[in-house]
């Protein structure tokens, strides 16, 4: 990306079984057409990506709006950035009265032609540990893995946030089973 | 609750998307071209609101070109003028850091859009003209490590005799001017941008102030200053050649260019001497009519003054002590752009009034165009009688920005 840009929107990633690099961009149809299924998932994008400032060792959460323009519903199962070794999909429940934050089974669905927005008090993209500080006004790279295995590249700015701290409980789902 | 803001942020976003794509189709390079011009009415392009927004609400003045906007718009009803001090230690990747966030909060947020970690986007729907304007100090170049890049006239004003300056209203290294119809769009817009500012530096000073609000049928009228009087009136129109001349840089360091210089001034009313100055003084100090602006020797506002003409008694109509004769030049380089807000901060503990001008001078070169008339000001000017500068900074308007690009990114990367 030159070095005065501000884009900041989502770039469309590729199948990861497929390895020679095909951009397929947004709605339109890549080289050798691949499949209807593939290409709908392949468009969606998160937009307005954002993440929270945090000191080194922290843990933070990337926010922003998941838009699926597919005629099918897209699940984004998991996430990576090279800012930290581990990403977690989380929601925010109420348990016992105070909202907590825990791993989102399922992941998050984007419904057909609709959008999920992911933000401070309810789904989002949990970084587990930050290695470097994120400053604000800095840039993070995040992967998302859809349920097809293809994946969506985001680039998202760092931006100091009062909110978002609600309490992380490790090993809880929705389920109500523990982790292993 | 959580679903309900969601659903709101994301109509709000549907809306401004679709809606952007339309703008940018309909306005297109040649009217970001135009940029901060929205001078004439064609400029701004109507969003329609998201609720029960009136039509003037939603007005968006483009914030892509070749200059910022804020400068050649017209002038909106409320402005702030906030300064910012760096924090120790900011160097040059930092303020680039600063600026990318910026220029993000400001795209977004002109265009009707919330911020990025917006904490209230309903207020962001409403931008009302808004405008996001910025500039650098000093020190800001040093910061940067660009110090021999700065302009010379990039540096406190001369002393001048009239000045009473105190640092509580003057100097600062980076200044955000904010301008919008609608004073809730405005806090909005300041209380995001800070926000977002305060990894890196402190807020110096704030200066708030207001005109009147924009009249659809003559949206470039003089406004009326807290003495009276109509200010502004020997002012280039927007839009035109004179006022590009007078005010966008062309030349010098590339990180300039399209860029000015702003001199904003703090200027009190002494109101206790004014209010007891009859009518026919109060006209002479400045020259002008005060029902209409009209020079004492002429009919409508926009007439020439004539300087030489003179009464009965062989004194000229137009006294050699008011305002508009000690302002004007021969030289046709001591021209500026005033932009004005007033401001009132009162009653005060013991008077009526804590009332006055934030002027505001835009010109290409602050030496050859605007020092040389506040000079002649300070020499002889019956206006200095009732007023007192007391807040005085400089600061470079930085170049507009395209999509994609940042504010200083040529002078920062």
């Amino acid at each position: 990306m030159p070095l005065n840009s501000l884009a900041r929107r989502a770039r469309v990633g590729v199948p990861a079984a497929i390895a020679a690099t095909v951009v397929a961009l947004s709605g339109c149809g890549g080289d050798g057409g691949p499949t209807s299924d593939i290409e709908d998932q392949a468009a969606l994008t998160m937009e307005d990506a954002w993440v929270k400032a945090a000191e080194s060792g922290m843990m933070t959460a990337a926010f922003g709006i998941l838009v699926n323009p597919g005629e099918n519903h897209v699940r984004v199962v998991s996430a990576r950035t090279p800012v930290s070794p581990t990403v977690e999909l989380h929601e925010v429940a109420v348990v016992d009265g105070a909202a907590v934050m825990r791993r989102k089974d399922g992941g998050f669905t984007v419904p057909a032609g609709g959008e999920h927005a992911l933000e401070p008090g309810a789904d989002h993209l949990m970084i587990m540990e930050v290695s470097d500080p994120l400053e604000p006004g800095e840039d993070v790279d995040l992967v998302l893995v859809l349920d097809d295995g293809s994946t969506v590249e985001v680039t998202a700015q760092v931006k100091d946030f009062a909110g978002a701290d609600e309490d992380y409980v490790p090993g809880e789902h929705a389920t109500g089973h523990d982790d292993e | 609750m959580c679903r309900a803001s969601t659903r709101r942020a994301t109509m709000t976003s549907d809306l401004t998307r679709g809606r952007a794509l339309s703008r940018r189709g309909l306005l297109g390079a040649g009217a970001a071209a135009l940029a901060g011009a929205a001078a004439s009415t064609a400029g701004h392009a109507l969003v329609t609101g998201s609720n029960d927004d009136p039509a003037e609400q939603t007005q968006v003045i483009p914030f892509h070109g070749p200059h910022q906007a804020g400068v050649e718009t017209p002038g909106q009803t409320f402005a702030v003028f906030a300064a910012f001090d760096l924090r120790d230690g900011m160097d040059r990747p930092a303020l680039a850091r600063w600026m990318r966030l910026w220029t993000d909060d400001a795209e977004r947020l002109t265009q009707g859009r919330p911020a990025l970690a917006d904490p209230d986007p309903e207020l962001a729907a409403a931008p009302s003209r808004l405008t996001v304007t910025v500039g650098v100090g000093p020190g800001f170049l040093h910061a940067a490590g660009r110090e021999p890049a700065a302009p010379e006239w990039l540096r406190p004003l001369p002393p001048f005799s009239v000045d009473a300056l105190v640092p509580r209203w003057s100097g600062g290294d980076v200044l955000l001017q904010v301008c919008a119809d609608d004073p809730s769009t405005v806090s909005h817009a300041v209380r995001m941008l800070t926000k977002d500012a305060l990894a890196f530096a402190k807020p110096r000073w704030t200066q708030r102030g207001f005109r009147h609000p924009p009249d659809p049928a003559s949206p470039t009228r003089t406004p009326r200053n807290l003495m009276g009087q109509l200010d502004g009136t020997s002012n280039p129109a927007p839009g035109s050649a004179e006022f590009a001349r007078i005010v966008w840089i062309d030349d010098g360091p590339r990180w300039l260019r399209g860029g000015t210089s702003l001199v904003l001034r703090r200027i009190r009313i002494e109101a206790e001497a004014w209010d007891v100055v009859d009518r026919r003084g109060k006209e002479e100090a400045i020259g002008r009519r005060l029902a209409d602006g009209a020079p004492l020797t002429g009919a409508h506002e926009h007439d020439e003054p004539d300087l030489d003409a003179a009464n009965e008694s062989g004194l000229t109509v137009i006294p050699p002590w008011s305002h508009i004769r000690r302002a004007r030049a021969a030289d046709p380089r001591q021209r500026i752009v005033r932009r004005s807000y007033n401001y009132d901060d009162g009653p005060g503990e013991e008077s009526a009034s804590d009332i006055g001008l934030l002027f505001a001078s835009y010109q290409a070169d602050v030496d050859t165009q605007f020092v040389p008339i506040q000079r002649r000001l300070d020499e002889l000017d019956l206006l200095n009688d009732y007023t007192t500068p007391v807040g005085s900074a400089v600061f470079a308007i930085l170049p507009g920005v395209r999509p994609g690009e940042w504010w200083g990114a040529t002078l920062l990367s």
